[in-house]
């Protein structure tokens, strides 16, 4: 009854001398304008970009190829992106599934992301139905798997862990045009998690390392994260963020533009209450500056607030 | 005899593409996608057995089309149904439903007629066994 065979996507006969417009097929792709964006909008990060680049260029030349009938298969796209907290790898993520949209490998573009809670079950029989779940959630778009080497507990061998992984090796060779999986983690981590899973390591096509950010660019980033809030810095606070970042990247859990965020946080919250304690009128200025008394107030430089 | 319940019954069966298309049709409308299986398919059997329970929040048809393919895999002599149910206030109900698969031999169904006190007479319809 249901024996119809799907019929297969009609192939264009190919004509041997077929050119085809590169240039042009940038253009429809309408991808130069995301990438553009991509280094406006992110800071530093120079390795990424390049590595995006590539291979966006790489499935651009894929499609073409496969408009000319060099290609039949669809390249794989899984990706890991190793680097420490706070480097902006969700961020990219976010990014990515954009990127595949435009080019056609995914078919919504959107993004799901999720950590070893929503894929592994508490017991025997609840960790297939929900690795499927969210599975079927991505489709069309891109899981995104934050802290995965959680996923694989070798010191527990009854932990389920080991058949979510089993449920997304699957998916990830037999769906490949359904979805595309990035693995994010710490870069020490992710190597035993790869090591302990070869699997994993032969169906992922690219590796992305996000390096560190340096201090002058986690400064441009505190910047950038207030204007987005409408706060400026004025000198004196821009002086201490200098010190506030060098001081900070010495301590433990230092997370990158993560500890800069939280750091404006408390700021702001500092600057309310100067702001109210002071008494009277403000204005605008007043309202949206941060100065550096708030910044040194941090624990982080020998201030007494948290 | 052929089973002629819910939408799309009297053309051809659907191919995997256009079951596809309107899962997606369905999705765009923000309809939770459900699939349902059955030996039974009596008229007055609304109660299909769930196969998993409704799709919520997804964002492509590939998600169902994997558990059809499930679905027949373990069921392939049962009818199986898609659901699209819209939660919308004041619709709250199904609004699309349509056969996706059906068992190799469908028996179809025999007309009794039952004879009552006076010549009166009720009917009841019955599955006719394979």
């Amino acid at each position: 009854m249901n024996t119809h065979p799907s019929p297969t996507p009609e192939v264009e006969p190919i004509v041997p001398a077929a050119r085809l417009d590169l240039a042009e097929m940038y253009r429809e792709s309408e991808i130069g304008p995301l990438l553009a964006e991509l280094d406006r909008d992110l800071i530093g990060l120079k390795p990424v970009k390049n590595r995006i680049r590539e291979i966006a260029a790489y499935l651009l030349v894929a499609k073409a190829r496969e408009k000319l009938g060099l290609e039949t298969s669809t390249p794989t796209l899984h990706m890991a992106f190793t680097g420490n907290p706070g480097t902006g790898k969700t961020t990219v993520a976010l990014r990515m599934a954009g990127i595949l949209h435009r080019l056609g490998y995914v078919r919504k573009g959107h993004l799901v992301s999720v950590t070893r809670d929503d894929l592994v079950g508490q017991y025997i029989g609840h960790t297939a139905p929900k690795t499927k779940e969210v599975l079927k959630r991505a489709m069309g778009g891109v899981l995104f798997i934050d802290e995965a080497y959680y996923l694989y507990r070798p010191e527990n061998e009854k932990d389920y862990g080991q058949e979510a992984i089993e449920i997304l090796l699957q998916v990830m060779e037999n769906q490949r045009d359904d979805l595309v999986v990035i693995l994010a983690g710490y870069a020490d981590r992710m190597q035993t998690f790869f090591s302990a899973n070869p699997g994993f390591r032969s169906r992922i096509a690219h590796h992305i390392d996000f390096p560190d950010y340096e201090d002058r660019e986690l400064l441009e980033i505190a910047e950038v994260i207030a204007a987005n809030e409408g706060y400026r810095f004025d000198e004196g606070a821009k002086a201490a963020l200098a010190d506030y970042v060098v001081a900070r990247r010495t301590q433990p859990d230092f997370a990158n533009a993560r500890s800069i965020r939280n750091a404006f946080d408390r700021a702001r919250l500092r600057q309310a209450i100067r702001l109210f304690e002071a008494g009277g009128e403000v204005d605008a200025e007043a309202l949206s500056t941060i100065t550096a008394a708030e910044i040194r107030a941090s624990r982080v430089l020998g201030g007494t607030a948290p | 005899m052929r089973l002629t319940q819910g939408a799309f019954s009297f053309l051809p069966d659907l191919t995997d593409q256009q079951i596809s298309a309107q899962v997606e049709h369905a999705l765009g409308q923000g309809w939770a996608v459900s699939l349902e299986f059955t030996d039974d398919p009596h008229p007055r059997n609304t109660y299909w057995e769930m196969w998993g329970m409704p799709m919520f929040d997804l964002k492509d048809a590939a998600g169902v089309m994997a558990e059809l393919r499930e679905a027949r895999k373990a069921h392939p002599e049962c009818y199986i149904r898609v659901n699209a149910f819209d939660s919308t206030r004041g619709w709250e109900t199904v609004r699309l439903s349509f056969i996706v698969h059906r068992p190799s031999v469908e028996p179809g169904f025999h007309l009794d007629r039952i004879e009552e006190k006076g010549r009166f007479q009720r009917y009841a319809v019955r599955r006719k066994s394979a």
